[in-house]
């Protein structure tokens, strides 16, 4: 029972996802090549009011549902792996037009080839965890 | 009601449950970052007992699991239920640019919604090689980077950006200068291979 208020916010969220056309291959690369203001509003706009939310749960000190803290600890402070990680996956999200989220939103209206995408995402973090110690974090 | 929600949404509109999504996770106790569940689904698969960055307590995870699978349903609402009248509008300068390079964006729903192309994304044109690369390699660098800068557009560039998180920009940087250089450069060059 505890987890029906993830699948709730799930279900949300996958909505949200589609009809915000956030999943549109289309919309991705019309991002990427400057040519719409949409998808940076939506990022932005989630951004600034996403931002306003979290500054008032501190200020207010909100505790979760169940007494805890909120997941809101700083991140360690490095660049090589934030900024070649991040490059990678930009790769990977223009090309196929789709970041993590969409992956399973897209699942879901039944656009079948996106499941070779999802197990070779899931390939590629295990071949992450595989080089792990090589890498430079 | 029904009919207004299957309208294509504003972008102000969107952005701002994209906020309530993150609000909810967060004060449900968990966190608004979906790559992860990526690594959770490796350590499911065992991948813990070869490599010690998958050995952790899966089940702390599950709640995201269902996360995701709430966002498979909410797909598939969001075609039926509320599905659009038409399929999505891009920028004319965009259409001309993907028609250059061999993809049609549908005008019509009996063309397509508008959220894949069906030259790359069809089950009858997956098995081509340049489409190939793009799902599977593309796939597999979603997965690489997303857990090498330790997430995605969700935790960094929503959740990291909402907390102020200076590495989290430093990843949003990173994905930006990654998708320039594939929108520009390699993906036009592989559409007309």
């Amino acid at each position: 029972m505890k987890f029906i208020k993830y699948l709730a916010v799930g279900i949300l969220f996958g909505i949200v996802m589609t009809k915000s056309e956030a999943v549109s291959w289309f919309r991705i690369q019309e991002m990427f090549r400057f040519e719409s203001f949409h998808m940076y509003g939506i990022i932005g706009t989630a951004v600034v009011l996403g931002a306003i939310g979290v500054a008032i749960f501190k200020k207010f000190n909100i505790k979760s549902v169940d007494g805890g803290d909120l997941r809101l600890r700083d991140k360690t402070f490095s660049v090589p792996r934030y900024l070649f990680g991040g490059i990678i996956f930009g790769l990977g999200w223009a090309m196929t037009g789709a970041c993590p989220g969409p992956l399973f939103t897209l699942l879901g209206q039944g656009v079948w080839s996106i499941l070779l995408v999802i197990v070779s995402a899931v390939a590629g973090t295990y071949l992450y965890g595989a080089v792990r110690a090589k890498l430079p974090h | 009601m029904i009919e207004w929600i299957s309208q294509p949404w504003h972008w102000a509109v969107s952005g701002a449950m994209i906020a309530l999504v993150m609000w909810l996770l967060l004060w449900f106790g968990g966190e608004f970052g979906v790559s992860s569940t990526l690594k959770t689904m490796c350590t499911i698969g065992g991948a813990g007992k070869r490599y010690e960055f998958f050995n952790f307590d899966w089940k702390a995870q599950i709640w995201n699991l269902v996360f995701i699978g709430g966002a498979v349903i909410g797909g598939f609402l969001g075609v039926t239920v509320f599905g659009s009248p038409e399929p999505v509008q891009i920028a004319e300068s965009t259409q001309e640019y993907l028609n250059s390079v061999g993809i049609d964006t549908p005008q019509t729903l009996a063309e397509g919604r508008g959220y894949v192309p069906q030259e790359i994304f069809a089950l009858d044109n997956i098995f081509s090689v340049v489409n190939l690369i793009v799902l599977v390699v593309g796939g597999v660098l979603i997965g690489f980077g997303t857990r090498w800068a330790g997430g995605c557009t969700s935790g960094h560039a929503i959740s990291g950006l909402s907390n102020l998180q200076l590495p989290s920009l430093i990843a949003v940087v990173g994905f930006f200068i990654g998708g320039l250089v594939m929108a520009w450069g390699i993906l036009p060059f592989l559409l007309t291979m």
